[in-house]
């Protein structure tokens, strides 16, 4: 059978597509030798930052977990004035430049405006510390979750929750026995996003705390001070690392289904 | 069993007015009405998870206006079954179970019965997506009664099967009707559905209740030009009565008693009336020479239109009648039916 040309032009799009992102990616991981990724990894300073990295993303996707389910349930189950606005809001951080986020935050946080005078009264200081890190990282990886979320419980028929309602269920048994059981699956992928777009936050980052450093700053600094080939072997733990981390929670939960 | 008093709802899209029902314990109670009547939000308020504007709503001497859907006591049963996916058959059913302190032998028998009555046991362990629709509508019944509910609503629970699934749930569920004490209260729009299984019913139409009565009265004496219709009343006119006879468009039909002439309408059903080619010689007090405009195939019935002056009678006859007689359209005919048939309201 003779293929449409429209068939091989869509075909040698993707062709270009997955070239584009592969080959980069392939030339980064193939660059170190051996050798010098295990100098890499016996640096304390390559270590710190990434573990900084991973736990700070991690922090960031279980605030975005607590304080965005209820939210995400509620958008997903209610129609309301002004829903629209709050989704468009929700959406902000995806849109707005990085560096600015790092700089909106700052200027929360400083000693004119008064959420930045509670917090240095209670001690919490946000700029060059963990705290502003997971700030920032919250920031930019809220929408993610909430976007995940709020899709897997719009999937869910409120039939159901009814007739679970109806057989005498609380609103909170309903949700532990069936809400929560059929919209797990959507609200792992909405933190693994979440942690995603946090692990590989610079922008913000570099704004509200150079230091303590997390990966990606450190790996800029390497490129600024050494060049490529220094910052390429910590470019490669990174990656690995997160990716490994990804893979592990997937076939983790891929497991708990076929029981 | 349950009274309703004065209840209004306003939603966006559906508003109910002053709805007041009394249905008895262990009775079979039918809503009937078009699409967007409000049967369906009638039901989810009396479940208790649609809001009142105003009104009470009791359940034999409680009143349960204010109750959260879990202390009501009240099961429901969709069109679409709602069943949870991510269990099995059998923990569908005993789902309820997990918030009803029960017995555990008492629950194990009535689990047994129900399986029984509804053919489930060995469907047990499957998941739904792996049912038919019929057998997922038996589960989403079994899970419905398992708990022992007061009254059971049903929302259009037959309308998305097959027709000869449809027979088998629909005699389900008059057994299950027939061998409990709870309260049947169901939403359709089938009238195989009403005639066989109800014993009184409602129609609703646009948020109000037109009509509540026993369903033959609601079938034979509609109190409503919109009920008549609804009710397949195809020959519905408005007219002015006079002793014994009223007048259609100059036409003067016979009604055999005297009517109140305060009523407006008139209407004979389909059935009750006869098409013949040659003046039908017989008690009928009312025939008429006309001629017919139409001829529509129903499946196993044909309905006739004839046109008598500029009043138009439609009657159903089969299609053997229909060869015999050789109807076509434009022919003259005669059209007669009895005074008794005539319903004035």
């Amino acid at each position: 059978m003779k293929r449409e040309p429209f068939f091989w032009i869509s075909v040698s799009c993707g062709i270009v597509i997955m070239a584009f992102i592969i080959l980069p990616l392939l030339q980064l991981i193939t660059a170190p030798s051996l050798g010098m990724l295990k100098e890499t990894i016996q640096d304390k300073d390559v270590v710190r930052s990434i573990w900084l990295s991973i736990y700070t993303a991690g922090l960031a996707a279980l605030i975005s977990f607590v304080l965005g389910t209820p939210l995400a349930y509620l958008l997903a189950r209610s129609a309301f004035r002004g829903k629209r606005l709050v989704e468009s809001i929700i959406d902000l951080p995806i849109a707005i430049p990085h560096p600015v986020v790092g700089i909106a935050i700052l200027s929360v946080a400083g000693k004119n405006y008064w959420i930045g005078q509670i917090l240095s009264e209670l001690g919490v200081r946000i700029m060059g510390s963990v705290t502003g890190i997971v700030t920032v990282l919250t920031f930019v990886g809220l929408p993610f979750y909430l976007n995940a979320t709020k899709t897997g419980f719009e999937g869910i028929s409120p039939r159901l929750e009814k007739v679970s309602r109806s057989l005498g269920a609380s609103m909170f048994s309903t949700f532990a026995r069936i809400t929560f059981p059929l919209a797990w699956r959507s609200m792992l992928i909405g933190l693994i996003m979440c942690c995603a777009r946090a692990i590989s936050e610079f922008g913000a980052v570099v704004i509200v705390a150079y230091h303590p450093m997390i990966a990606p700053v450190l790996i800029y600094e390497r490129f600024e001070a050494y060049g490529l080939k220094y910052s390429q072997p910590v470019a490669v733990w990174l990656v690995s690392i997160s990716l490994i981390l990804f893979f592990l929670l997937r076939i983790l939960t891929l497991h708990k289904v076929k029981e | 069993m349950i009274t309703i008093r004065g209840l209004n709802i306003d939603l966006r899209e559906f508003q109910l007015r002053n709805i007041n029902l009394e249905i008895a314990e262990n009775e079979f109670f039918i809503l009937m009405g078009p699409t967007g009547a409000g049967k369906t939000v009638l039901l989810e308020a009396i479940a208790g998870l649609i809001p009142l504007m105003s009104g009470k709503i009791f359940i034999g001497e409680r009143e349960i206006t204010g109750l959260p859907p879990e202390k009501r006591g009240i099961s429901i049963v969709y069109q679409d079954y709602a069943l949870f996916p991510h269990l099995t058959v059998l923990e569908n059913i005993t789902y309820g179970l997990h918030f009803h302190r029960t017995d555990k032998t008492h629950a194990e028998k009535r689990l047994d019965r129900l399986l029984e009555v509804l053919n489930l046991f060995d469907l047990k362990q499957r998941f739904s997506v792996n049912l038919s629709g019929g057998e997922k509508q038996r589960v989403a019944l079994a899970r419905a009664l398992m708990v022992e509910p007061k009254v059971l609503l049903l929302d259009e629970p037959l309308s998305a099967l097959d027709p000869n699934f449809r027979e088998e749930v629909r005699n389900a569920l008059k057994r299950l009707h027939q061998s409990s004490t709870t309260t049947f209260l169901m939403v359709t729009h089938d009238f195989v559905e009403v005639l066989s299984l109800a014993g009184r019913a409602a129609v609703m139409n646009k948020g109000r209740i037109e009509q509540t009565d026993h369903v033959k009265e609601i079938f034979e004496k509609p109190a409503s030009p919109f009920v008549a219709d609804f009710v397949g009343m195809k020959n519905l006119f408005e007219a002015s009565f006079h002793e014994t006879y009223a007048v259609v468009s100059g036409l003067k039909i016979e009604i055999g008693r005297i009517a109140d002439p305060s009523l407006h309408y008139l209407a004979v059903r389909p059935e009750d009336i006869i098409i013949s080619r040659e003046t039908f010689s017989s008690s009928m007090r009312n025939n008429y020479s006309g001629i017919i405009t139409q001829i529509d195939n129903q499946g196993f019935y044909y309905e006739i239109e004839v046109s008598v002056t500029n009043v138009s009678f439609k009657g159903l006859i089969t299609k053997g009648a229909l060869i015999e007689l050789g109807l076509e359209e434009g022919i003259p005919v005669y059209v007669s039916f009895k005074a008794s048939a005539v319903h004035v309201f």
